[in-house]
C-alpha cells in the first residue's frame, strides 16, 4: 500500500468513526426524554448501535495511526476542528420530529453507503459494514414508520416534520461531496464513491416525505465544511460535554 | 438444524481442544445468562499457541456492551483451569448471525422468557414482524409487537394479547 493511500486510509477511517460517535451521542440525547418508555430504549439502542460502529472504526484507525493513541483517544482527544463528521449529523437533537428527520436521512444513506462499503478491498472496512447492515435495516424501518406517523399525525406533528424537513434539507448535500481523499480511495476500490448515490437516496427519502403527506424541499442552499473541520458551533459544545469526563479523569478505569 | 450450526458443531468435535471448548461452556452471556457463549454463536474458535490459548469471539450487535465482560469472564475461567496466558480477539467477520445459536440455546431462550427467532414468520422485508410472534409464557400466537427494540439491540418487545405478558423476541438477523 502507497504512503498516500495509508494516508487517506486513516483519513477516511476516522470520517467514519466520526460520524458514528457525533451521530450516536446526538441519538443517546434522547434517552430518559423519548416520547414513552418503548421509544426510550429503541432510542438507546440505535445510540448503542452507532456507538459501536463508531469503536470499530476508531479502534482501526487507532491501528492504522500507529502512534500509540487507542480509540479513546480518537473519541476523546480531539477538537471540534480535528473532527472530520458530516454537519447534519452534529445538529442539536431539536424536538423529536428534526431528530426522526435526520435520522431518516441518515438511515438512508447509510442503508446506500454500507452495501458498497461491504464490497471494499480492505477487509476491515468490509467486515465492520457488514455488522452494520443488518442494523441499519431496522434503522431505517423505524425512522420511516415515525415519519409517516408524524406526517400522518396530528396538524402539529405535520407541521413539526415539515419544518423539520425544510431546516434540514440544505445539510445533506455534504453527504455526496467526494474529496480528493475519498476519490483517491474510490480509484482503489477501497472507499465509496457516495457521489453516486444521491439519486437512489432521494428515491427512498422522497417516496417515504410523500407517504407521510410531507413535502421534499428544493434545493435552494448547501452548506459544506465538516470533512475539512469547518463545523457549525454546535459540535463544540455537544465535545464539551461527550469528553469532560475522560479529561478531568485521564486514565481512570472502573 | 440451521446448516450454519452444523457447521460450527464440526468445527467444535474436529477441534484439538474439546476440553477448553468444554471449559467455556460455563461461560454465560451477562444479558441472557440462560445462554452460553457456545450457545448464543459468539464463540468462535479456541487456538493453541505454545502455552498461550487465544479465544475468538464475535459481537452479535456492533454496540453490544457485553463484550468486555465476556472477554474478562473468559479470561478468568480459563485461569482458574491453569491456563495462565489467555488472549481474547474479537472477529468481526464474518458478521454474527441468529442461525448460529445452538438448538439447546433456543429451548433454554424459551424457557427464561425469550421468543428465539424461529418463533416469529418474518414480514416480506425479513424483519421482525407486527404480530404473531409465538408468546413464550403461554404459546399463544395472539400478540403484537409493542417496539423495534427491546432491552437490548438483540431483542424486540412484544405483547401477549391472551395471557398479557409482555415478553423479549430475539430477533433474526
Ligand atoms: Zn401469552
Amino acid at each position: 500500500m502507497s504512503d498516500q493511500i495509508k494516508k487517506a486510509l486513516l483519513e477516511y477511517t476516522t470520517r467514519l468513526g466520526d460520524d458514528a460517535v457525533v451521530l450516536g451521542h446526538r441519538i443517546s440525547e434522547w434517552v430518559s426524554y423519548g416520547p414513552f418508555l418503548e421509544e426510550d430504549i429503541a432510542y438507546g439502542n440505535v445510540a448503542l448501535d452507532y456507538i459501536g460502529r463508531a469503536r470499530m472504526f476508531y479502534t482501526y484507525a487507532a491501528e492504522l495511526a500507529n502512534d500509540g493513541r487507542d480509540e479513546d483517544d480518537f473519541a476523546y482527544m480531539r477538537n471540534d476542528r480535528e473532527y472530520h463528521n458530516l454537519l447534519l449529523l452534529e445538529l442539536p437533537k431539536g424536538d423529536f420530529a428534526y431528530s426522526q428527520i435526520r435520522q431518516l436521512f441518515a438511515d438512508a444513506y447509510y442503508t446506500l453507503v454500507l452495501p458498497q462499503l461491504l464490497h471494499s478491498k480492505d477487509e476491515r472496512l468490509a467486515a465492520i459494514a457488514a455488522k452494520g447492515i443488518k442494523e441499519t435495516k431496522y434503522h431505517l424501518r423505524r425512522s420511516r414508520d415515525w415519519v409517516l406517523r408524524l406526517g400522518g399525525g396530528t396538524d402539529e406533528s405535520h407541521q413539526r416534520a415539515q419544518k423539520a424537513l425544510d431546516q434540514l434539507w440544505g445539510y445533506t448535500h455534504e453527504m455526496f461531496d467526494m474529496d480528493e481523499t475519498e476519490q483517491l480511495l474510490a480509484d482503489a476500490g477501497i472507499g465509496v464513491d457516495v457521489s453516486t448515490l444521491r439519486d437512489e437516496w432521494l428515491a427512498i427519502v422522497t417516496e417515504i416525505v410523500t407517504n407521510a403527506t410531507l413535502s421534499v424541499p428544493e434545493d435552494s442552499w448547501a452548506v459544506r465544511g465538516g470533512r475539512i473541520g469547518y463545523h457549525t458551533e454546535n459540535l463544540g459544545h455537544m465535545l464539551t460535554e461527550m469528553q469532560i469526563v475522560h479529561r478531568s479523569h485521564p486514565g481512570c478505569k472502573w | 438444524m440451521d446448516e450454519e450450526y452444523y457447521q460450527r458443531l464440526q468445527q467444535r468435535n474436529a477441534a484439538d481442544v474439546k476440553m477448553l471448548w468444554d471449559l467455556l461452556d460455563t461461560v454465560k452471556d451477562p444479558e441472557v445468562p440462560a445462554l452460553s457463549i457456545w450457545d448464543l454463536g459468539i464463540l468462535r474458535d479456541i487456538q493453541r499457541e505454545g502455552d498461550r490459548v487465544v479465544v475468538i469471539i464475535t459481537p452479535t450487535y456492533s454496540g453490544c456492551p457485553a463484550m468486555d465482560n465476556i472477554s474478562t469472564d473468559v479470561i478468568q475461567c480459563l485461569n482458574d483451569h491453569g491456563y495462565a496466558d489467555v488472549v481474547v480477539k474479537l472477529s468481526l467477520s464474518p458478521a454474527w448471525s441468529s442461525e448460529w445459536m445452538s438448538p439447546e440455546g433456543r429451548i433454554k431462550l424459551r424457557q427464561y422468557g425469550i421468543a428465539p427467532p424461529e418463533d416469529a414468520e418474518l414480514d416480506a422485508d425479513g424483519l421482525t414482524p407486527e404480530a404473531h410472534a409465538a408468546c413464550p409464557h403461554c404459546g399463544s400466537r395472539h400478540t403484537r409487537r409493542v417496539s423495534e427494540f427491546g432491552s437490548t439491540a438483540c431483542k424486540a418487545l412484544f405483547q401477549c394479547d391472551d395471557c398479557g405478558e409482555p415478553f423479549d423476541y430475539f430477533k433474526k438477523i
